[in-house]
C-alpha cells in the first residue's frame, strides 16, 4: 500500500480551507453588478390565484422587476420534469401532474412559488415580496395520505381522481397468501415511518447568470449533481442548448438527498437573468428551507411477517402509503417503489414477498430522496418486525436473525435484486461481542436497581447501493442513465488532474479519489489534484446520491486509471526498446519483466508531451484518459446495529446507554472517513426515531417550521459511537467497494425503537411510533396502563 | 438610515457605513468579505455564525453591528497564523470534525469559548456545552474528540 493509498487513514485535503474559513459556498460568491432575488410563497396550502397586482411590489425602492407564474406561462417555460416512470399494478403510467417554476392560477403547499421580486439589495427584495398584493381564493386542503384519501376529498390536480399517483406492487402476492394461510405464526405491526425534513446545515442558494457577449448562460448552485441539473433545467424547462450552460456547484454544505433534485429557483433565476441582463443572486433562509427543500420518509405501513414454529420466516406481506406532496420532486415516484420494496428481505431467506404501495398528492411540501431514500423505510418495517416477532415466540433477538441469515452468495431475492455478497453472521459477531451482549442480563439488573427502565435492540439492515445498471433502471421506469465518468490527466511534469462527475458536499472526495489514483497509479498523493462540481470543467457526470460515489465514480476512476496504464505501457516499450507485452507496470513504474531496466510513469507523461523519442506512428501524444463506468448490479452494504437505551418511565425520557455499529461496506479507502459517515448518519437515524417529526396542521400550515418547533438531533442527544467494520469485497467492481454514506440513517432508527419498546415491554407496552419524544413514551406508558392520559 | 461602525475585527481596525439594520454577520460576510462565518438559520439555533466579541462567543446573527461599535471581533479567519493553525483547528482536521464544513467554523469558535470556561472539559461537558451548535454530517462525535483534544493542546 502507498503511503497514502488506498486503506491509510489520510488527514483531510479539504479541512485546511473548510478550518480557516476559506470554503467557496455559493452565499458566499458574489458576481459583478448582481442583484437580489425574493421569492413570494402561498401561505396558504391550498388556493386558486385570483390577481397578482406586480405594481405593489415595484413601488418599492430598489425593485428591479416582478416576475409571475403568468410571465413563466407566456415565455412557454416547461415544467420541473420527474426522473422515474412507475406503472400502476394494471399497468396504466402513474400520474405526473404539471409542475410550474412558478405557480401561475393555484398555489398547492403552503409555500409554493408564485413570484419573484428582484431588487438592487436583499432587503428591497424582501421588502416587495412582502409587498405584492396577491389575491387568493382558498381552497380546502388535504395535509396528510389519510385526508388525501377519504372519499370526496379535496383534489390535489383537477385530473388526479382520489389524489392517487400510483398504485403500484411487486412480488407474488398469490403465494405470499398461501404461505400465510399455513403459517403457525404471524406478526403484525402497523408502522408511521414520520415525515423528515433533511436539514442539511447550508440553505439552498443559487445565482443565475446571462452573459450576452457569448449568449450563454451560468448558474451557481448548492447541488450534488451540477451535470443533472444542467440536463434537466436544459431539456425540459428552459429548452436551452446545454452547450450554452454552465453550471457550478462550489463548496456545498451538506446534501442528504435535499440537493439532488432540480429545485424551481434554479430555472427561475437563470430565465430571469437574462430577463434583466444581470446576475441575480438567491439565498433561501432557513425557513424557506423548512417549507420549500424536497422533505423524506412520510410512509404509513401495514406490516405482516409469517413464521413457522421455530422462527423461520416463511413470508412477508406489506402494504404502504407513501406521501408525494403537492407535486412529484425529481426521483420522488422511485423511492417507495424501487429503493423500497426491493429491500424488503432484508439479509433473510423470507421465500416470498409480496408489497403493495399507493402513493398520495397532498397539500404539503414534496417529498423525495433523504438519506437512505427508501431503504430506511424498508429496514425499519423488517427490523421492527423480525424483533417483535422474536418478542412474541421468546427468541433470542440475535438468534432469529441467525436462523433466517441468507448465508449462500449470490442470492437472488423475490424481490427483484441479487446480492453479490456478504457475511451476515461475522458482522453480527462482532456487533455482539463489541456490545457485550452476555453482559446484557446484569446491566438490565443495575438499570433496575436505579429505577430505569433498560432496553436493548438490534437491526441487521441491508442497502443497495451504486444504483445500476442503466439498461435494469431504464427497464423499471428510470429515464437516466446511472453511470459514472472520470478523467485522469497526466500534466508533463508528471503532476495529475483528475475531473469526477461525483461531487462532494462533505464526503472528502478530494482526499479520498487522490489516494485511489496515488494507489493505482503509483504517483505521489499530493500530485493528485481532484476537480468536481463544474459542468464547464468536467465533461460529464451523474453526481452523488444514493452512496454511489466510490463504489460508481470511483471504479470509473480506476477504470481511466487503467487506461493511462495501458497507453504508459506502449510508450514505455518503446522508451525501454522492448516489447509492449514484457512491460509490467508497478508502484509507478514501467519495467521488462524480468530485467531491472524501467523507466518511471513521471517519464512517460514527459515523453507523451514531448514526443522527442515516442512511437509517434502507433500511439497518439498526451496522457489523458477518459472512461465511463456503469456498474453490473448494485452493490450491497449491510451491517448490524445494537443500541442499549435507559428509560425513565416517570418522565418518558430516553437516554441512549450505547450504540455499536459493525458495516460491512466491502473494502475500504479511508476508515477516518468511512467512520464518520457512519457517524452521521447514526445521529440522522437517532434523530427520526427520538426527535425529529415533521408537522402540518390538518389545514396545511407547517407546524415544525423553524429549528425552534423541529427537533433536530444536538450533541447531548446522541452517544459516541463503537463502529467497526468487516470485508466482504463487493464482487463486481474494481475497487470491491460498496458505499458507506446512507447506511448510519437505515439501520438506527429500527435499533433504536426495538431497544426502547424492549425496554418498555414489561410496562406492557407493545409498539408506539416514532419519534420517541418524552411525551410519546409517557403517552404509550399510559395507554398499556389503561390510562386516560395516554390520548394524544 | 445608514451609521458608521468602528471596530477590530481579527486585529484589524475597520470603519464602514452600513444600514442601522445590518446585523454583525452581515457586516462581516457582506461588508468585510469575511466569508467564514455562516448563516444557518434564522432563529439562533444553529451556531454557524459563531464568533467572539471580547473574548466571548456571541452568535454574530443576533447582534447589530451597531452594538459592537469598539468591540473587538475574532472570527474564523484570524485563528491561524501565518498558514499555520491553532491547535483547536488543528484538532478538528486531526480527528475528522468536520465534513462539509459548513457548521465549522462556528463549532471551532464555540470550541474556544468551552475551553476559556472548562480547560479540561469531559464528554459530558462538551456535549452539553455544544447545545447551540447543530451539524448535520458529523453525528458529533468526533467534534467531541476534536474539543477535548483541542483543549489538551491548548493546555500544552
Ligand atoms: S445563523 Fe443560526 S445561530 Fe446564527
Ligand atoms: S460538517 Fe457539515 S454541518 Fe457540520
Amino acid at each position: 500500500m502507498a503511503t497514502n493509498g488506498i486503506g491509510a487513514a489520510v488527514r483531510r485535503r479539504e479541512d485546511y480551507r473548510f478550518l480557516t474559513g476559506g470554503g467557496t459556498y455559493t452565499d458566499d460568491i458574489d458576481r459583478p453588478g448582481q442583484v437580489y432575488a425574493a421569492f413570494v410563497r402561498s401561505p396558504h396550502a391550498h388556493a386558486r390565484i385570483k390577481g397578482v397586482d406586480k405594481a405593489s411590489a415595484l413601488k418599492v425602492k430598489g425593485v428591479v422587476a416582478v416576475l409571475t407564474g403568468a410571465d413563466v406561462a407566456a415565455d412557454k417555460i416547461g415544467g420541473l420534469p420527474c426522473g422515474w416512470l412507475i406503472h400502476s399494478k394494471d399497468g396504466s403510467p402513474m400520474k405526473e401532474p404539471p409542475h410550474p417554476i412558478l405557480a401561475a392560477d393555484r398555489v398547492r403547499y403552503v409555500g409554493d412559488a408564485l413570484a419573484v421580486v428582484i431588487a438592487d439589495s436583499l432587503a428591497a427584495a424582501k421588502d416587495g415580496a412582502q409587498a405584492l398584493k396577491v389575491d387568493y381564493q382558498p381552497l380546502p386542503a388535504v395535509a396528510s395520505i389519510a385526508a388525501a384519501e377519504r372519499a370526496g376529498a379535496q383534489t390535489v390536480h383537477d385530473d388526479v381522481p382520489g389524489n392517487q399517483c400510483y398504485d403500484w406492487h411487486l412480488g407474488d402476492k398469490a403465494a405470499v397468501d398461501a404461505a400465510f394461510a399455513k403459517a403457525a405464526h404471524v406478526t403484525k405491526l402497523d408502522i408511521v415511518n414520520n415525515r423528515l425534513i433533511p436539514n442539511a446545515m447550508e440553505p439552498r442558494a443559487a445565482i443565475g447568470e446571462f452573459d450576452r457577449a457569448t449568449d450563454s448562460y451560468t448558474l451557481y448552485t448548492t447541488t450534488q449533481n451540477p451535470h443533472v441539473i444542467r440536463l434537466l433545467m436544459c431539456a425540459f424547462v428552459l429548452q436551452l442548448p446545454e452547450s450554452k450552460v454552465r453550471v457550478v456547484a462550489p463548496d456545498v454544505g451538506g446534501g442528504f438527498g435535499s440537493k439532488i433534485f432540480h429545485y424551481a429557483e434554479e430555472a427561475v433565476l437563470t430565465w430571469a437573468a437574462k430577463k434583466i441582463g444581470k446576475p441575480i443572486k438567491w439565498t433561501s433562509d432557513r425557513a424557506e428551507a423548512f417549507l420549500t427543500d424536497a422533505h423524506g420518509r412520510d410512509h404509513v405501513t401495514k406490516a405482516e411477517l409469517a413464521l413457522d414454529k421455530s422462527g423461520k420466516f416463511l413470508a412477508m406481506r406489506v402494504a404502504t402509503k407513501a406521501n408525494m406532496g403537492a407535486y412529484l420532486s425529481t426521483f420522488a415516484s422511485s423511492v417507495p417503489t424501487y429503493l423500497y420494496a426491493t429491500l424488503l428481505a432484508g439479509q433473510y431467506t423470507t421465500p416470498v414477498i409480496y408489497a403493495e404501495v399507493k402513493s398520495v398528492f397532498t397539500n404539503t411540501t414534496p417529498v423525495d430522496a433523504y438519506r437512505g431514500a427508501g431503504r430506511p423505510e424498508a429496514t425499519y418495517v423488517v427490523e421492527r418486525l423480525v424483533e417483535m416477532a422474536a418478542r412474541e415466540l421468546k427468541i433470542d433477538p440475535a438468534e432469529i436473525r441467525r436462523r433466517n441469515f441468507i448465508t449462500q452468495f449470490p442470492y437472488q431475492t423475490p424481490v427483484a435484486l441479487a446480492y453479490d455478497t456478504g457475511n451476515y453472521e461475522a458482522t453480527l459477531g462482532e456487533a455482539l461481542k463489541v456490545a457485550d451482549y452476555a453482559g446484557y442480563a446484569k446491566r438490565r439488573d443495575a438499570s433496575k436497581a436505579k429505577g430505569k427502565l433498560r432496553g436493548v435492540g438490534f437491526a441487521c439492515y441491508i442497502e443497495a447501493c451504486g444504483i445500476a445498471p442503466s439498461a435494469v433502471a431504464g427497464a423499471l421506469g428510470a429515464r437516466a442513465g446511472l453511470y459514472e465518468t472520470a478523467t485522469v490527466r497526466f500534466h508533463p511534469t508528471g503532476t495529475v488532474t483528475v475531473l469526477t462527475g461525483s461531487h462532494a458536499h462533505g464526503q472528502g472526495h478530494e482526499t479520498t479519489f487522490a489516494q485511489v489514483v496515488a494507489e493505482k497509479l503509483g504517483v505521489a498523493y499530493e500530485a493528485v489534484e481532484i476537480v468536481h462540481g463544474d459542468t464547464g470543467r468536467i465533461p460529464f457526470g451523474m453526481g452523488t446520491y444514493g452512496s454511489r460515489s466510490l463504489a460508481v465514480g470511483g471504479t470509473a476512476l480506476a477504470k481511466a486509471c487503467d487506461k493511462i496504464v495501458a497507453k504508459g505501457k506502449k510508450v514505455a516499450a518503446h522508451l525501454l526498446e522492448a516489447a509492449e507485452t514484457d512491460i509490467e507496470f508497478k508502484n509507478g513504474k514501467f519495467s521488462v519483466a524480468g530485467t531491472d531496466k524501467g523507466v518511471g510513469i513521471g517519464e512517460v507523461a514527459f515523453a507523451c508531451y514531448v514526443p522527442h523519442k515516442f512511437p509517434i506512428d502507433k500511439v497518439e501524444p498526451g496522457l489523458e484518459e477518459s472512461a465511463f463506468y456503469d456498474p453490473a448490479n448494485f452493490t450491497f452494504p449491510a451491517g448490524s446495529y445494537i443500541c442499549e437505551v435507559e428509560v425513565d418511565a416517570d418522565t418518558g425520557t430516553v437516554e441512549i446507554q450505547s450504540f455499536v455499529a459493525c458495516d460491512d461496506f466491502g473494502n475500504i479507502v479511508n476508515p477516518l472517513i468511512v467512520e464518520g459517515q457512519v457517524h452521521g448518519g447514526l445521529t440522522q437515524g437517532i434523530g427520526q426515531a427520538l426527535t425529529e417529526g415533521c408537522v402540518y396542521a390538518a389545514d396545511g400550515q407547517l407546524l415544525s417550521g423553524s429549528f425552534m418547533d423541529y427537533a433536530m438531533p444536538r450533541a447531548d442527544h446522541v452517544p459516541s459511537y463503537k463502529v467497526s467494520t468487516k470485508v466482504t469485497p463487493c464482487t463486481h467492481n474494481a475497487l470491491g467497494v460498496k458505499g458507506c454514506g446512507e447506511a448510519g440513517a437505515i439501520g438506527a432508527p429500527a435499533a433504536l425503537m426495538n431497544a426502547i419498546t424492549d425496554a418498555l415491554a414489561p410496562l406492557g407496552v407493545r409498539d408506539f411510533q416514532m419519534p420517541a419524544t418524552p411525551l410519546r413514551v409517557w403517552q404509550a406508558i399510559q395507554a398499556a396502563r389503561g390510562s386516560k392520559l395516554a390520548a394524544d | 438610515m445608514t451609521i458608521t461602525v468602528n471596530l477590530t475585527v481579527n486585529g484589524q481596525k475597520v470603519t464602514r457605513q452600513v444600514e442601522a439594520r445590518t446585523l454583525l454577520v452581515q457586516l462581516l460576510r457582506e461588508h468585510l468579505d469575511l466569508t467564514g462565518t455562516h448563516v444557518g438559520c434564522d432563529t439562533s439555533q444553529c451556531g454557524a455564525c459563531v464568533v467572539q466579541v471580547d473574548g466571548v462567543s456571541a452568535k454574530a446573527c443576533t447582534l447589530l453591528a451597531a452594538q459592537c461599535e469598539g468591540a473587538n471581533v475574532l472570527t474564523i479567519e484570524g485563528l491561524a497564523k501565518d498558514g499555520k493553525l491553532h491547535p483547536m483547528q488543528e484538532a478538528f482536521r486531526e480527528h475528522h470534525g468536520l465534513q462539509c464544513g459548513f457548521c465549522t467554523p462556528g463549532m471551532v469558535m464555540s470550541a474556544l469559548d468551552i475551553v476559556r470556561r472548562h480547560p479540561s472539559p469531559d464528554e459530558a461537558t462538551i456535549r452539553k456545552e455544544l447545545e447551540g451548535n447543530l451539524c448535520r454530517c458529523t453525528g458529533y462525535h468526533n467534534i467531541v474528540k476534536a474539543v477535548a483534544a483541542g483543549a489538551k493542546a491548548m493546555r500544552g
